[in-house]
């Protein structure tokens, strides 16, 4: 479980998080939905302390993330991170991409890791690009790579930023797809998004931020369906 | 013009000059390695040490940048030499060439590290690496393909900047050559084959930087 209270978050004069409350229990898919420079991507980062907190407390799994004895590196493998510009490791092969971190972060025999990346590269569809590097890869490809880098961590938690928003349309479907598949298999994820659909058809919960605090937070049907909130509504009706 | 060119008691040093190319070779190549590793250290500090770590690394930065080198060879030599500290002209020459590498190199490498998005390190440290991991195995061998050909410069000027070791009684080839012809007084004899060696020497490392980058940078 992932527990975030009263956080505050200022880059310099500018307060991005304003007093964050929010729980995300295991297994479910929250989407964060919200204008740019609402602090959603913020959010994310402050979750596994990519950015330091300003007040509050974050807990994942009961362990303080921001806590000054906490070992962060080892509480990261819990939370499997995609970021909007895809970050593959350009010197290395898709195979290597995935199998680096398993190696040296989790301490597997080369042989290990390798099976596990040719896995989880399998798994989201990359099978035949096992020694591609990245630069031979399209960005959905890229991105489906970054999934399965997270994954082969084995991570508790997926947190996705704006995954799909850097890519070509077309490219975007396969990359809610890989997504969906995770959803479907149990997965938790928190997924800041600017796909209305895929927040409406796959997710267990929506949060609208709104000027750095969550305005309204719900199951789909009733955020898309009857929003309570005026700020939600004009949202909504903006993005439609 | 009345100079008449004896060549025979050059060809009769030659093997001792070529072994001398050796030295030379030996001692740039060194230079280059410790000064590469320098170099990243004083990189990585002037960009995000502390105050005095910083001040450490613009310092050394500006004096192996905008002194000759011929002064940061002598301070190895006759500087600390007149605090009681004797290194061997091999040491003071290895110790010279590393310190002027490592200033150059450093900022070649910092420009390298500028180049690499942010996102990079976020993604390795997302993944759980530490720090130096995310160092050693994400961003530093996309920095070496980045400043590779400005490092190649740099081992070319090592080659030539050995030079100097000539002044400081280190016998590698040019002080080797000077050794030759004060003896025989055929300086131009000895120092014209002399060029030919350092032209073959740069234009092997010149080539061998090549090959080596073939197979490194597949991507």
């Amino acid at each position: 479980m992932i527990e975030v209270s009263e956080l505050h978050k200022r880059f310099k004069d500018l307060h991005v998080l304003k007093g964050i409350n929010l729980v995300v229990e295991k297994g479910v898919v929250l989407s964060i939905v919200g204008a740019s420079g609402s602090g959603k991507s913020t959010l994310l980062y402050c979750i596994n302390a990519l950015e330091a907190i300003d007040s509050g407390t974050i807990t994942v799994d009961g362990e303080d993330v921001h806590a000054k004895g906490t070992d962060i590196n080892r509480l990261r493998r819990k939370l499997g991170m995609v970021f909007q510009q895809w970050n593959s490791f350009p010197h290395l092969t898709a195979l290597e991409n995935v199998a680096l971190s398993p190696r040296i972060v989790r301490k597997l025999s080369r042989a290990e890791s390798r099976d596990i990346a040719a896995k989880q590269l399998e798994h989201v569809g990359l099978g035949d690009k096992l020694n591609s590097y990245p630069s031979a890869l399209s960005g959905g490809q890229q991105q489906r790579l970054a999934i399965a880098r997270a994954l082969a961590m084995e991570p508790s938690y997926m947190l996705f930023d704006e995954a799909t928003s850097a890519l070509d349309p077309e490219l975007v479907g396969e990359v809610l797809d890989t997504m969906r598949l995770l959803a479907e298999e149990g997965m938790t994820m928190i997924c800041v998004t600017h796909e209305m659909g895929f927040a409406r058809d796959v997710s267990d919960r929506v949060a609208y931020v709104h000027d750095g605090t969550i305005e309204e937070i719900g199951p789909p049907e009733q955020i898309f369906g009857d929003p309570q909130s005026d700020n939600t509504r004009r949202f909504l009706a903006k993005v439609r | 013009m009345d100079y008449n060119f004896h060549w025979r008691p050059v060809f009769r040093d030659l093997p001792d000059l070529v072994e001398a190319g050796f030295v030379t070779l030996q001692v740039a190549v060194l230079s280059m390695l410790i000064g590469m590793a320098c170099g990243i250290v004083l990189a990585i500090m002037r960009m995000h040490g502390s105050a005095p770590l910083r001040w450490v690394a613009v310092s050394w930065i500006e004096l192996a940048r905008n002194t000759p080198a011929l002064f940061q060879l002598f301070f190895f030599g006759f500087g600390l030499g007149a605090f009681g500290l004797h290194l061997s002209p091999f040491l003071i020459v290895l110790c010279g060439l590393t310190f002027n590498n490592a200033g150059y190199l450093a900022e070649n490498f910092r420009g390298g590290f500028q180049a690499i998005p942010e996102t990079q390190m976020r993604a390795a440290r997302s993944l759980g690496m530490t720090a130096a991991q995310a160092y050693i195995r994400i961003i530093i061998p996309q920095v070496l393909r980045l400043v590779y050909h400005p490092m190649t410069n740099q081992m070319v000027w090592a080659v030539l900047m050995s030079s100097l070791g000539m002044l400081v009684g280190f016998r590698e080839l040019s002080g080797e050559t000077q050794f030759f012809a004060s003896r025989t007084f055929r300086i131009f004899e000895y120092f014209a084959v002399t060029a030919v060696i350092y032209y073959v020497i740069v234009k092997f490392i010149l080539g061998s930087s090549r090959l080596l980058a073939f197979r490194l940078f597949r991507y």
